[in-house]
């Protein structure tokens, strides 16, 4: 067998079933390697060592005594520091305004990770409250990305994505408003799921941009992937936005994934410039493989996508002026030492509290809510999501899936954007008609460049159908080996560069 | 002098009032709306507005507000939305309030109101809509630098009325603000207890001045957070001659000024200019992409429709005519829910509307007035309305006196007995026993000489003085016909 950490949650389990490891001997092993690797990567902002490890022994006891135990009973996870942990742990969505709080309630998708038996292990960097696309963006320090550590991992689940590429914990949750799964999943080399607008509750994700945020998995494997969207999907009525639909099976639709017939749509606007073509090359030798399984290609058209982004910046920063207009001092989270009056010390808690990058979105968001702007930014925006989700509408009336690149580009070095906001908002270019649309999306490993860094295949589907979605992502796993690739901080010490085990 | 002479002003107030509705719990959590507890004991991560918490509309505030849209005969909004409010207050922990802007739960109703002269007008409603109630700040004594929070009432479902700019008169304006408690109450959607802050009053007031044939508008005044009716009618009045001097001193019309807003100073009696809110200006409304679109069902709002109570107005309406009773006494006999219930139960169970009438708003309401308690057909009320109806008829059958029944409704309020075991105990049953009567009727004659003969010089009015004589002596059991016909034989003798 190989060493613990290295399994997939889907080994884990099959090993525990079988009684060749322990619950806590793969939670240990989960923190060692985070012991071992974190210093460089930074992927977590806090780990529960000896809390996780009793919960892990607490499973294993139960396991032994022949108890019924969750889907995931015993499997390191790894969540989002956006998402409240009810667990003594800080959720600081790696902002100093919240670097001390403390949620006394657990998320919806922690409720249920615990009640699956997961034992999570630590909360993972991101860019401050969610908004960037490279975890450069946090407040206490940026992440690596484990296949080249002076390269961004992307973001803004940077350190869900690196945790995982790592192989500290073969799953962790993510947060998706603009790409913010499906960019680091790619530019880490691992899978990354948007599900639909509803898929999945949002009570207890810290609210970046409400009409947008989803939470989901990300995994070495497809077949990981399903398994935590399984246990995080479903209603809650606790999210008046959350979807009453029943859940598929998704480990079964990866299981009978099958590709004859199917119609994959390749749309003209997504290969255009900006485009890395190294990326495309690796995104179309990724299509052409579907072709070659039995799959129909032809090209779509999703005219409206080259305003996703700017429709994307204005609906988000509008919606995170006001969510993040809590954020004040005066109940909770930072509160300036040194204040004059109740405005001052509102003015100085948020000056001292939020980042820039922070900063600038919600500076932007308020100009478009203010009177008289409103309809020429806000009311404009949403008229062009109704165009892009009509553009989808029309694209899956005649194909079952569109397939292009994430991201542009593979990983770029840290600082290299970081002087130049709109660069960075460009990252999203592929990713935010998703949210916008409202429909999921997953982004898999499809191979490396020349230069040893993972290049993540994107794949929409209509709302709903996260099954297809995972059954094609197992599909292309079937056929590339990319997803087995270690990164070279695990290797065998080749300098950098891609290596096989 | 000359430009007076010309001169006529009409006074134009609307009135946005904000009602708390009767839920258990707040509108967007589970928390219960209760107040006067100790402070934040009623509070919830959702109420006060911690990062990732989301709101869920409470369904039962919603059904209240459209019955009370449908018994203002709004138009029911097929789809409406919520909307964020925003501005920075550490009574609001979100910094922005739920509430709906654009599309408005109900729009277009009326209120009918009574107006002095007996008349009736219809007050248009513009809109109805529901919004989440903000927490209270204290500023404790001798401290200067520091302000206590209490977010207990954060998230208390309240219910906007916006009725259009009809109201031209502080009397009418009144009565617009007291059938609009009247409703509610009707209804069931509020408490409507005015000491406990249920209904707040917003007057949007000007006046439109017409000097020689040409009309002015005054600048609008919206006055904050009135919550009485007196505090109402004194701000209107207040501000109707504050404007009508400033117009004589400045002549700024509404065009030039727009619209302002005053506090309400009740110990003075005055209006004042009031600080506004921070950003106040730009509240940056936009949908509020935590809760979804409401759709009403059809069938849903035709069961609400038809479950809607008798409306106060209709109630008196057809007491005037179905029991003859005066506008006066149907008034009285509408102005609750519960005081028309029981008024209709005590005729459902005599026919007899009309003593019915007399013995609820005279005696029952002046003996309940006394004690401090008020009419209803509730179990703990001492006279439960079958009980009252044994005693109208025992009156009207004459089987007491008039005099004797107020004896026995005394004797129901204090002892919860029925009228029959205190006529009983009391031996308070009329008697027409002819001795019995003919000895009070010798013994009246002769304790009142003067009257008796002036009623025989022809002052058939002295009668009474002896009659009150026999009716006292007797108890009251003394049948008052039997003994006019006795006395006025003896007297004629």
């Amino acid at each position: 067998m190989a060493d613990l950490p290295d399994l997939t949650a889907t080994e884990m389990l099959a090993a525990l079933e079988r009684g060749e490891t322990t619950s806590r001997q793969l939670v240990a092993a989960s923190l060692e390697r985070i012991d071992a690797l974190d210093g460089r990567v930074r992927a977590f902002l806090s780990t529960r060592g000896d809390d996780a490890l009793a919960e892990a022994e607490a499973v294993d006891r139960r396991r032994a005594a022949g108890e019924a135990v969750g889907p995931l009973a015993g499997i390191p996870v790894a969540v989002k520091d956006n998402l409240c942990t009810a667990d003594g742990a800080p959720t600081t969505c790696a902002s100093r305004m919240l670097a001390d709080f403390r949620a006394p309630y657990d998320a919806a998708v922690v409720s249920a990770l615990r009640d699956a038996g997961a034992v999570i292990v630590g909360k993972t960097n991101l860019d401050e409250f969610a908004m960037g696309s490279s975890t450069e963006n946090s407040a206490f320090e940026p992440t690596r990305n484990p296949w080249d550590l002076d390269r961004v991992p992307g973001g803004s689940s940077g350190g869900s994505a690196a945790a995982v590429a790592a192989r500290m914990v073969p799953l962790a949750l993510g947060s998706d408003t603009g790409g913010s799964i499906r960019q680091p999943a790619s530019l880490c080399g691992v899978v990354g799921l948007k599900p639909t607008y509803g898929r999945v509750s949002r009570y207890g994700l810290v609210a970046f941009a409400s009409s947008l945020d989803q939470i989901g998995p990300l995994a070495r494997t497809a077949e990981d992937a399903a398994l935590l969207l399984q246990t995080v999907a479903g209603h809650d009525p606790r999210d008046a936005t959350s979807v009453d639909r029943a859940v598929p099976d998704y480990a079964a639709a990866v299981r009978e994934a099958d590709v004859a017939g199917l119609k994959v749509g390749v749309p003209r606007e997504f290969f255009g410039r900006g485009l890395d073509a190294e990326v495309e090359r690796l995104v179309r030798a990724a299509v052409q493989a579907y072709e070659d399984a039995g799959a129909t290609v032809s090209e779509v058209s999703l005219p409206h996508s080259a305003y996703a982004v700017e429709a994307y910046y204005l609906v988000a920063t509008a919606e995170a002026s006001s969510n993040l207009a809590r954020y004040d001092g005066a109940h909770y989270g930072h509160r300036s030492a040194d204040h004059q009056d109740m405005i001052d010390m509102y003015c100085r808690s948020r000056a001292e509290g939020f980042g820039p990058e922070v900063k600038r979105r919600i500076m932007l968001g308020t100009f478009a809510l203010s009177s008289g702007y409103y309809d020429a930014y806000y009311l404009k925006a949403l008229k062009v999501r109704r165009l892009i989700k009509q553009d989808f509408d029309a694209a899956f009336a005649r194909v079952d899936c569109i397939m292009g690149p994430a991201c542009p580009t593979a990983a770029f070095r840290l600082g290299e954007k970081t002087d130049d906001p709109l660069s960075m908002y460009l990252l999203d270019i592929y990713t935010t008609s998703a949210n916008l649309a409202t429909i999921p999306g997953v982004s898999v490993p499809c191979g490396f460049t020349p230069g040893g860094l993972p290049v993540g295949l994107q794949i929409m589907s209509d709302v709903f159908t996260e099954h297809r979605l995972l059954a094609l992502a197992s599909v292309l796993q079937r056929t590339t080996d990319a997803h087995r690739r270690l990164p070279p901080l695990l290797g065998d010490g080749d300098g950098g560069k891609g290596a096989t085990p | 002098m000359s430009q007076r002479t010309q001169r006529t002003v009409e006074t134009v107030v609307g009135m946005e009032v904000h009602v708390q509705l009767k839920t258990r719990t707040k509108l967007f959590c589970s928390c219960e709306t209760r107040f006067g507890d100790v402070p934040n004991s009623h509070v919830c991560p959702v109420c006060l507005g911690m990062p990732g918490v989301l709101p869920v509309m409470n369904r039962e505030a919603y059904r209240l507000a459209v019955m009370t849209a449908l018994a203002l005969g709004c138009r029911l909004a097929p789809r409406t939305k919520w909307d964020r409010k925003h501005y920075y207050y550490p009574d609001l922990p979100k910094n922005y309030q739920i509430s709906q802007y654009d599309m408005p739960l109900a729009e277009h109703g009326q209120l009918e109101i009574e107006t002095p002269g007996g008349g009736r007008k219809t007050i248009r409603i513009l809109r109805v809509h529901l919004e989440e109630d903000a927490g209270k700040l204290t500023h404790p004594e001798g401290d200067g630098n520091s302000s206590e929070v209490d977010l207990n009432r954060t998230g208390t479902p309240l219910m906007e009325i916006v009725s259009q700019p009809d109201l031209r008169s502080v009397d009418e304006v009144r009565a617009y603000c007291t059938g609009l408690r009247q409703l509610v109450t009707y209804l069931g959607v509020s408490e409507a207890n005015m000491q406990m802050g249920h209904m707040r009053f917003e007057p949007n007031i000007n006046l439109h001045v017409t000097e020689d044939g040409r009309t002015f508008a005054t600048p609008i005044v919206e006055l904050k957070n009135l919550n009485s009716f007196r505090a109402v009618e004194r701000a209107v009045a207040f501000e109707e001659r504050r404007q009508l001097d400033e117009w004589d001193e400045r002549r700024v019309t509404l065009e030039e000024a727009g619209k302002t807003t005053r506090g309400w100073n009740d110990d003075t009696g005055e209006t004042f200019v009031q600080r506004e809110k921070e950003e106040a200006h730009d509240y940056r409304y936009f949908p509020e992409p935590d809760l979804v679109v409401v759709e009403p069902e059809a069938a849903w709002v035709d069961g609400l429709r038809a479950g809607l109570p008798e409306l106060p107005l209709a109630k008196k309406d057809r007491f005037v005519r179905d029991f003859g009773l005066s506008e006066y006494d149907a008034g009285v006999l509408t102005a609750t829910a519960e005081i028309a219930e029981y008024y209709e139960t005590v005729v459902a169970a005599t026919d007899l509307p009309k003593p019915a009438a007399n013995w609820v708003t005279q005696g029952l309401m002046r003996e309940v007035h006394e004690r401090g308690i008020e009419i209803n057909s509730a179990g703990d009320f001492p006279v439960v309305p079958q009980r009252l109806a044994e005693l109208v008829r025992a009156v009207e059958g004459g089987g007491i006196s008039k005099q004797a029944g107020d004896r026995v409704l005394k004797g129901m309020i204090e002892t919860g007995r029925a009228p029959a075991e205190i006529i009983e105990a009391e031996g308070l049953a009329q008697t027409s026993d002819t001795a019995e009567l003919e000895k009070w009727i010798k013994d009246a004659i002769a304790a009142n000489p003067g009257p008796a003969a002036d009623y025989r010089a022809g002052k058939k009015k002295a009668l009474g003085r002896i009659m009150g004589h026999i009716m006292k002596s007797s108890r009251g059991k003394a049948n008052p016909r039997v003994v006019t016909e006795m006395l006025e034989k003896r007297l004629a003798e």
